[in-house]
């Protein structure tokens, strides 16, 4: 224990010393998202002094650029950080999805080929899952990787895909046998967005944003060393992966899409008396009721992180959480659109007649519906859930 | 402090649990309901609680009891939850020991504690006066002559009161009903003068009390802390109180899940299990997860007591605490009953007694309606 106190005031102080000040304050972190080649400034600063210290994966091993921090010491980190008001320098699926993926599955050398990109906050990297015939039913995908001896050659194509038009990499399932049970000939590869047989077409969505594409491959080349798992048995690979995913969509709960008004803070500006007071009962009980499951949500959080810690949650935690927590975050935004009234529907160029707030929280309304689809739509986090708990057979 | 059990912990609640499965199943309430037990619970059982140290522990150690914790003493009432057992721990041992280490003075600590420890001593709350739990519209009295007070009015809802030693009253000895000054508590002796209880059988098999108060007289040292200023002191109890019974609820709320979903397993319909049949699974699914968000706020709510949150924090914490666990329990125990299906509309199969149970435990010490407003007004909604 003296260790981590040691340990604690060594990291506020390098904290203290290395984090800038612009990024100490709430919505500094806006961009946590965003690629190295999208950053400047302040923001370009912190991504590069943590990827030095091997603080971009506090918690990855030092030979792949990590920090090599013991989960004692990442968990007061994020603490701290937390205190402090301080940013993650990155976010994201290559440091939430494909990595903690390719630490635990990768070959020594997939991972020495990976893994350094993500901690330096070179490489991004987009998932290629979901299909215009399989999203939730994600087992049905189509796209075909042929057995070139050395390599695959990949055709098919990818939807819904975050991030793909600044990715560097995919990490993308693909079918390699057509004549067995569905989940029994997919297997899990990596290649770069640059192959010249990739395409993409961004998709507008109900928010006006374009956060997905949907990507095309025509004889695109996957070398067979970046085959993750055996041929085959990418299905096993992927729903690991997906575990985490699950893990990073539900994990925010009232996660606020960088609005800078609690939901409570709302009701009071634009529902409240002159004293701020809510005179509306209803109101007064919705907001008490999300605010409770809130609570109970984050408190459900962080007994699984203690639990995990000690070595007993089920696989299918992740599921509970994130069908929850992706619930409570979507409610939570249709309540805040709720309480602004019109002025929670404008249209997202309007900037003369709809504050940042107000058009934030229109856009957070939009995409949250997201939430309860990708990743697994909430039927199908039900679906699984029960099974495990009525112990029925699972594919 | 991290949300999960230390490994003490765990074994306490590896013996409570062979305990009272093997003690105090659901047969005994159903016994004891059929055999017309005025106390409503096993004597019996009562002493082997009592011989196991249970009685005591989070009793300092001082006074004879163990200094467990209140962690300790949520996973005897959640296994005790599990099997519906009827005993005086959560009337004598959660509010009564609550009330005395609270409130009393050092004398009064150590005259009762050990008493109570050793199970010579049961001890009621006298608090509710109608439908609503609301302390603050106390309209028993107690007035002031010479060195004693003279208590008037009627508790009703009063645990245990029927094989009660002594009551601890809340009244008023200043104020209008409505304001929580003024109210004070007292040390009634069950055999006083001018007390009558009337016992009243529950839905769940427990006894409740009417408990009439006329011209009794109580001395001036049966007064629990200060005159007129049992407000804040009233305020700790009840939050220990409520958490306390949360934690008895979410193992009653788990054992009705766990059992409706064997149900569920076996019973063959239109030639296949019910358990294949998505309506029900997706049902089972979210009552799973309220129940794991039921088991958060229930080790929250106890990991703040032991951390010595008080006041209005723990006001709040016991809020979230009971409202959440209120509605899991509710919800539980009605869809059990819905998915058993006839078999759970009848006296001989054990889910209804979860039903019942679950209706007298949320109204005990506030209802979800009264948690969602407090913690709302804490909110400074």
């Amino acid at each position: 224990m003296a260790n981590l106190e040691t340990f604690k005031s060594e990291a506020t102080a390098w904290l203290e010393e290395n984090c800038p000040a612009s990024m100490r304050k709430h919505g500094g972190g806006a961009d946590a998202e965003f690629t190295r080649k999208k950053r400047s400034g302040d923001s370009l600063l912190w991504l590069d002094r943590c990827a030095e210290k091997g603080w971009i994966a506090p918690s990855w091993p030092t030979e792949y650029g990590g920090g090599g921090l013991s989960t004692e010491e990442h968990v007061a980190l994020v603490g701290i950080m937390k205190k402090m008001n301080i940013p993650a320098p990155l976010g994201g699926m290559s440091l939430t999805m494909i990595g903690p993926t390719l630490l635990e599955l990768g070959t020594e050398e997939q991972k020495k080929e990976h893994l350094p990109g993500i901690t330096s906050g070179n490489v991004h990297w987009c998932q290629g899952y979901s299909e215009p015939n399989a999203g939730s039913d994600l087992a049905n995908l189509q796209t075909k990787a042929e057995d070139k001896g050395d390599h695959f050659i990949v055709n098919g194509s990818k939807i819904w895909t975050s991030g793909a038009m600044h990715a560097d990499w995919m990490f993308c399932l693909v079918r390699t046998d057509f004549n067995v049970q569905k989940q029994k000939g997919i297997s899990f590869v990596l290649f770069p967005m640059t192959d010249p047989g990739v395409s993409l077409s961004p998709i507008k969505l109900i928010s006006g944003q374009s956060p997905f594409c949907q990507v095309f491959f025509d004889n695109v080349r996957a070398d067979k060393a970046n085959l993750i798992g055996k041929i085959n048995e990418g299905w096993t690979v992927g729903k690991r992966l997906l575990q985490h995913e699950r893990s990073s969509i539900g994990g925010g709960g009232s996660s606020r899409f960088g609005i800078s008004m609690t939901l409570n803070d709302a009701a009071k500006k634009y529902r409240g008396d002159e004293n701020g007071k809510i005179d509306d009962p209803l109101l007064k009980l919705e907001l008490t009721r999300q605010d409770i499951d809130t609570q109970a949500f984050a408190l459900t959080t962080q007994r699984i992180t203690d639990e995990t810690m000690s070595g007993v949650t089920p696989g299918f935690a992740t599921s509970m959480l994130k069908y929850y927590g992706s619930e409570l975050t979507k409610d939570s935004a249709e309540m805040m659109v709720s309480i602004m009234g019109p002025q929670g529907l404008g249209r997202d160029d309007d900037h003369d007649n709809f504050s940042n707030d107000e058009r934030g929280s229109t856009r957070a309304w939009l995409f949250t519906k997201a939430l309860t689809i990708a990743g697994g739509c909430s039927e199908v986090q039900l679906d699984i859930i029960s099974k495990r708990i009525l112990e029925l057979p699972t594919n | 402090m991290p949300l999960i059990l230390n490994d003490d912990q765990k074994l306490l609640k590896d013996s409570a649990k062979d305990f009272f499965s093997k003690s105090m199943p659901v047969k005994q309430l159903r016994q004891i309901r059929d055999d017309e037990v005025t106390e409503c619970y096993s004597t019996d059982s009562w002493k082997e609680i009592v011989d196991l140290g249970w009685s005591g522990i989070t009793v300092e150690e001082e006074f004879g009891g163990l200094e467990f914790g209140y962690l300790g003493l949520g996973v005897i009432l959640e296994e005790g939850g599990r099997t519906l057992a009827a005993s005086p721990l959560f009337s004598t041992c959660v509010l009564g020991a609550a009330a005395l280490s609270i409130a009393g003075s050092q004398e009064q600590k150590s005259e009762l504690l050990p008493l109570l420890v050793q199970g010579d001593l049961i001890l009621s709350l006298a608090i509710e006066e109608g439908a609503a739990h609301a302390p603050q519209r106390t309209r028993t009295t107690a007035s002031k002559s010479g060195d004693s007070f003279t208590i008037n009015g009627t508790k009703t809802f009063v645990l245990d009161a029927s094989s009660a030693d002594q009551m601890i009253v809340v009244a008023r000895t200043s104020g209008e009903a409505g304001s929580s000054a003024g109210l004070t508590l007292f040390l009634v002796d069950a055999n006083s003068t001018g007390v009558s209880i009337t016992s009243q059988k529950m839905a769940d098999s427990r006894n409740a009390c009417t408990v009439a108060f006329e011209n009794v007289s109580v001395p001036a040292a049966n007064v629990l802390g200060q005159v007129d200023g049992a407000a804040d002191n009233l305020q700790d109890i009840l939050s220990i109180g409520q958490i306390c019974i949360s934690a008895d609820m979410l193992g009653s709320a788990r054992e009705a899940f766990e059992r409706t979903v064997e149900y569920i397993k076996m019973r063959e319909q239109f030639d296949t299990i019910l358990g294949t049949k998505q309506a029900l699974q997706h049902r089972a699914a979210q009552l799973y997860t309220e129940i794991e968000l039921a088991k958060s706020v229930v080790i929250a709510g106890l990991t703040a007591i032991d951390e010595g949150q008080r006041g209005d924090a723990l006001a709040k914490t016991a809020s979230l605490t009971k409202s959440k666990v209120g509605e899991t329990f509710t919800l539980s125990s009605s869809e059990a009953v819905q998915m058993h299906g006839g078999i759970g509309m009848t006296d001989e199969e054990e889910i209804g007694f979860f039903l019942k149970r679950a209706r007298t435990t949320e109204h005990t010490l506030g209802d979800v309606r009264y948690h969602q407003n407090r913690y709302g007004d804490l909110l400074g909604l």
